[in-house]
């Protein structure tokens, strides 16, 4: 069960799309490892190679915007994303988060609150951020329970296996 | 209790008795489309369930448009896995590759009626709101859940109202409304919500131009767009279906989180300008920016009012040579249809490329790829960096009118000058 996550930062600004994310001539990969090394291709051609197994993305407003490519999630689980913070997200990228069991986390933030690198430990069921660089503490709404529910199922394939073979 | 269209329509395919704003809700589903992401990623996703049936395979819509026919040997093993996955699964509905784009074949055989819960693999499902349904996109895991058990899980969302006045002059279409929409309520000024057309004004836009409306409606960050129904709707209807249906009206007290008011006769061409569908301004303000490929087509603006209107300004006129026009049909009924009022001849004469329907360059896959730094104009719903090829080319988001425009002059041109 995902409660507390650990990682470092990753800013990224606003309306970033899911072209941004996955490239469409990189959505014919059968292979979703080569499919990953293409994230953010164009937009930080240096994303893969910087990003690592702990990594909290930190977005701006309308994150994922564009379309409904799941791939654009799957990637950064692929790359071992833990968390995403965004001032807002576009719907049906915030579903395919939760649904495949990654925390999106909605917050207005500023410099202020995070930059580049900074260590964060997230308690999902508290609403709480410490950032641990800054020795600040901040609050974000929590999810509502049905949500938290998806994610400490580790994703909603998960939780439905369940259901599907409890009898 | 006064409800919105979206909230009778969610609560009907609930087991609530009574819903509200911001409540999460499960749904029983009507219908499914779907399309390559079936080989793309559902079916990796469906197979960790370890269920070998799907719940109705009656209300599966199972179409191959975006890249057909298949331009790389990747597509080509998408679209065979798509196969092996439909034919274990029995899919009733198996369109195939040769009918068109889905957003347009679906709607064409009559599967999307008032009333209906509608989702798609693809974001621009919002397209079928035109029927006075709700219908909207969402991912593969998504797909996967609604293939074993037939509902999925919603949040009941606020709903805008926007209410319609006036008739778009000529030269003007919905594309120019919707586009002004966008940049008015922003890439983010919608999300979640849904967008309900009301008013005197509807009653004037055909159904081709309802469909361009609702499609993008997405790009303002929209759960859903639809209209209210009319004499239109159920004209188009009875040519298309035989199925029974009920039309849904809001309450006349229902709840309306913001209120627009447009005035359609005061709409004037704007273009979007390259890299956000909500970065508008008027095409006066670009007029003169030269192009090298001017693409008329996709889910957004491939229809017969589409080619209609640029067969009506390339008429007997050659495109720049320095431009490229590639023309495609929504859907092989249109491009027949095209063929029969001797359209096509029009595009030809004038220079055009005109294709058999597929999504193709509106996602860059095939057939009109633009390479670097090249400039176009695209009928199309998206212009972000990257999105019909070259990171480095510029995409312009206009309506058919400005885009046939355009390909006369090479550069960005006001319809209204050569209407
Ligand atoms: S035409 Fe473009 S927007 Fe429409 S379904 Fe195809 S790729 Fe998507």
């Amino acid at each position: 069960m995902i409660d507390k996550i650990e990682g470092y930062t990753y800013i990224l600004g606003d309306d970033i799309n899911t072209d941004d994310i996955v490239p469409s001539n990189a959505l014919t990969l059968r292979d979703t490892t080569e499919m990953a090394k293409n994230t953010l291709r164009y937009l930080r051609p240096n994303f893969v190679g910087m990003v690592t197994k702990n990594n909290i993305i930190v977005a701006g407003e309308n994150f994922g915007t564009g379309s409904s490519r799941e791939e654009a999630v799957n990637v950064f689980k692929i790359l071992g994303v833990k968390a995403i913070i965004a001032k807002s997200f576009a719907r049906i990228y915030f579903r395919n988060l939760i649904n495949l069991g990654i925390p999106g986390i909605q917050l207005n933030w500023d410099k202020k609150k995070f930059s580049h690198g900074d260590h964060l430990e997230i308690t999902l069921n508290k609403g709480l951020i410490f950032n641990k660089t800054k020795n600040k503490e901040i609050d974000f709404k929590k999810l509502p329970d049905f949500l938290t529910k998806i994610l400490e199922d580790e994703g909603i394939l998960n939780q439905l296996k369940k259901k599907l073979f409890k009898g | 209790m006064s409800y919105t269209i979206a909230e009778k329509i969610l609560l009907n395919h609930s087991n609530h008795k009574s819903v509200v704003p911001g409540q999460f809700i499960e749904c029983e589903i009507d219908l499914i489309m779907v399309h390559e992401q079936l080989g793309g990623r559902i079916h990796k996703e469906y197979e960790k369930l370890g269920i070998d049936y799907v719940w109705d395979p009656n209300k599966i819509f199972f179409i191959l448009d975006h890249w057909v026919p298949a331009p790389t040997i990747s597509a080509a093993e998408m679209h065979q896995d798509c196969r092996i996955f439909a034919e274990k699964y029995k899919f009733i509905h198996n369109i195939g590759m040769n009918r068109g784009i889905c957003h347009q074949v679906l709607p064409e055989m009559g599967f999307s009626r008032p009333g209906m819960l509608i989702v798609g693999s693809d974001s621009h499902t919002t397209t079928y709101g035109a029927f006075n349904c709700l219908s909207t996109g969402i991912g593969a895991t998504d797909v996967s859940v609604v293939f074993a058990t037939g509902n999925l899980w919603f949040k009941v969302p606020e709903s805008f109202k926007i209410n319609l006045k006036g008739k778009l002059n000529k030269g003007i279409m919905s594309k120019d409304f919707i586009l002004k929409l966008i940049g008015d309520l922003t890439t983010k000024g919608a999300i979640y919500k849904s967008l309900e057309f009301h008013g005197d004004g509807v009653k004037d836009i055909s159904i081709d131009g309802r469909m361009t409306i609702t499609n993008m409606v997405v790009e303002a960050g929209a759960k859903f767009g639809v209209f209210l129904p009319d004499v239109k709707l159920t004209k188009w209807l009875e040519e298309r279906t035989d199925i029974t249906y009920k039309y849904v009206y809001p309450d006349k007290d229902a709840d309306y989180e913001k209120e627009f008011n447009y005035n359609l006769s005061e709409i004037t061409p704007v273009v979007a300008k390259p890299s956000n569908p909500g970065n508008i301004v008027n095409v006066e303000e670009e007029e003169g920016i030269e192009i090298d490929q001017a693409f008329l087509g996709s889910c957004t603006n491939g229809r017969m009012e589409d080619l209609r209107i640029a067969a009506k300004i390339l008429k007997g006129k050659k495109i720049d040579p320095n431009t490229r026009l590639i023309i495609i049909p929504a859907s092989t009924d249109i491009y027949k249809e095209a063929l029969k009022e001797g359209l096509i001849e029009i595009f030809i004469n004038a220079g055009g490329i005109f294709g058999h329907s597929t999504c193709g360059p509106c996602i860059g896959g095939h057939m009109g790829v633009l390479g670097p730094d090249e400039v176009c104009i695209s009928s199309s719903n998206r212009n972000f960096v990257g999105r019909m090829g070259a990171p480095s080319a510029q995409i312009y988001l206009a309506s058919p009118a400005t885009v046939a425009a355009s390909a006369i002059n090479g550069k960005i041109t006001d319809p209204r000058e050569v209407l």
